[in-house]
């Protein structure tokens, strides 16, 4: 390790016992090429200051736990690759647009409140006894909805998103994709419960566009796709009620 | 069950058929009107121009361009104001200009186009 | 939906830069992208003014085109023209993102979606050419 090349990390750092704003503190650590920042982190955590915080758990991009800023864009850190950024210096930060409870780690009890709010099961208007078998799909019914199943809900979207970063409010791209899962899915009977939820200014009406949560999603879920489509679902939806004031469209 | 109304769905519908009209007639008007016919490129004679655009079904089409032209206008600017300068706090005063200068050139469109 | 956070908890929370649209590529062009509206309303005023120009009689028409003529009027025209085109090929490259059409069992390519939405501009733009050139 001490003939490694070596690459200077400046870390966000907030720690709120002993200071009032955050501080960035530089580290220096071996670039080894087949590291990835997480490994980074964990040599400052294991070899050079083991009061550095952060979340991480399973190191394949699945858990969706060590999403940071990398030089200002939400990445997962187990699945971006240190040498990318030599010579450096390169420097990390908690996810945008959530408050920071302790150097690198975020509170994100918004987040699970949002997702909590879609709806986000398969909602039937009256389940069929178990003795009459499962609900069938074919693999063409799968294929509806399976790329917006795909979320680990890491909260880089979140991060990449302006107008939630703006609109404290608006529900956000990874839980209205995941509101989209449920509504593509043929088993599902819940499209009208979540429209009444979903189309308002802080559900699909607030989203501009930008497009960027699903340049930055590590599991091409494509977000930005989903509210589109949601939004020409909610204003189909919309000029129906007009024309048909008394009966409600039947999905 | 409760319906909460929204607006909003009708402003995007305007907004998404402007986006789309717009894209689709504007640049090759632009290039008529604003380029090729005073360069002399084309120069189509004064009652060519009249008997094309005279009957109601042109004058709807122009209509339609332009009212739809303003509210996709409006719906975005809207919004650039919102996030651009984080005016979001004065949403109301925003769109009610926005929509509400729309909606006025759409009704002196009418007026222009069918009722002079 | 309120935001709510732990309570208790002390924390450190953020504020975006007023100017945080000029930080990174993909927000400049996000930003121009809804600029050009401004581009879409100043054609379609001026357009109105074309048309109203040709409604009302010869002389308001030739006024109108000693207006069009001026360099200034081109230059503007120019400008323009690059916003409404910026428009148009955003506009068409997004458009298979919301219509996601089933054809069967698949889902229609996005990219047979955005073409089709290019020919259609082809042949408008070509019709309203062609209608021009036999006035």
């Amino acid at each position: 390790m001490e003939n490694d090349p070596k690459i200077t990390l400046e870390v966000f750092r907030y720690r709120p016992e002993q200071e009032d704003k955050p501080v960035y503190q530089t580290y220096e650590v071996p670039l080894k090429k087949d590291w990835v920042i997480l490994d980074a982190l964990n040599y400052i955590k294991d070899h050079i200051d083991g009061t550095l915080s952060f979340r991480w758990s399973c190191r394949m991009g699945v858990c969706g736990s060590c999403g940071m800023m990398v030089n200002g864009n939400p990445a997962l850190t187990c699945a971006t690759f240190l040498n990318k950024f030599a010579p450096g210096p390169l420097r990390i930060e908690p996810l945008d647009n959530f408050p920071v409870i302790r150097d690198l780690v975020i509170e994100m009890t918004d987040f699970m409140n949002k997702l909590k709010s879609v709806k986000p099961w398969i909602i039937r208007e009256e389940e069929k006894p178990v003795e009459e078998g499962e609900y069938l799909q074919t693999p063409s019914e799968l294929a509806d909805f399976k790329t917006y199943s795909m979320c680990i809900n890491c909260m880089l979207c979140y991060s990449a998103c302006p107008v939630y970063g703006l609109e404290p409010n608006f529900i956000g791209p990874a839980a209205l994709a995941l509101a989209q899962r449920y509504n593509l899915d043929n088993r599902d009977q819940g499209q009208q419960v979540r429209m009444d939820e979903l189309s308002t200014d802080e559900g699909i009406w607030h989203c501009t566009f930008v497009g960027e949560c699903s340049v930055v999603c590590p599991k091409g879920v494509d977000p930005a796709g989903a509210i589109q489509r949601y939004k020409i679902q909610g204003a189909t939806e919309w000029w129906k009620s007009l024309v048909l004031p008394y009966g409600k469209p039947k999905k | 069950m409760k319906r909460k109304r929204t607006i909003e769905p009708l402003f995007w519908s305007l907004f998404g058929g402007g986006g789309a009209i717009s894209a689709l007639f504007l640049p090759a008007l632009l290039v008529l009107t604003g380029i090729v016919i005073p360069l002399g490129i084309l120069s189509p004679s004064y009652e060519g121009l009249s008997s094309l655009l005279s009957p109601w079904y042109s004058r709807l089409l122009i209509l339609g361009i332009v009212s739809l032209s303003m509210f996709h206008w409006a719906h975005r600017f809207r919004f650039t104001l919102h996030e651009g300068l984080q005016l979001h706090p004065y949403d109301k005063t925003i769109a009610v200009f926005c929509y509400g200068l729309a909606a006025l050139v759409s009704l002196s469109a009418v007026f222009i186009l069918f009722i002079q | 939906m309120e935001r709510k956070v732990m309570p208790n908890i002390k924390m450190y929370k953020r504020h975006i830069h007023i100017l945080w649209w000029t930080n990174r590529w993909i927000h400049i062009k996000f930003i121009a992208r809804e600029l050009t509206s401004i581009c879409v309303a100043a054609y379609s005023l001026i357009l109105l003014f074309f048309v109203k120009a040709v409604l009302t009689g010869p002389e308001s028409y030739e006024a109108m085109m000693s207006f069009l003529v001026s360099p200034l009027a081109i230059i503007i025209h120019v400008l323009l023209l690059g916003g409404l085109l910026f428009h148009s090929i955003t506009w068409f490259n997004l458009a298979p993102k919301a219509m996601v059409i089933k054809m069967g069992d698949k889902n229609i390519p996005g990219i047979l979606i955005a073409l089709a939405n290019y020919v259609g501009w082809f042949v408008i733009s070509i019709l309203l050419f062609v209608l021009i050139l036999n006035v």
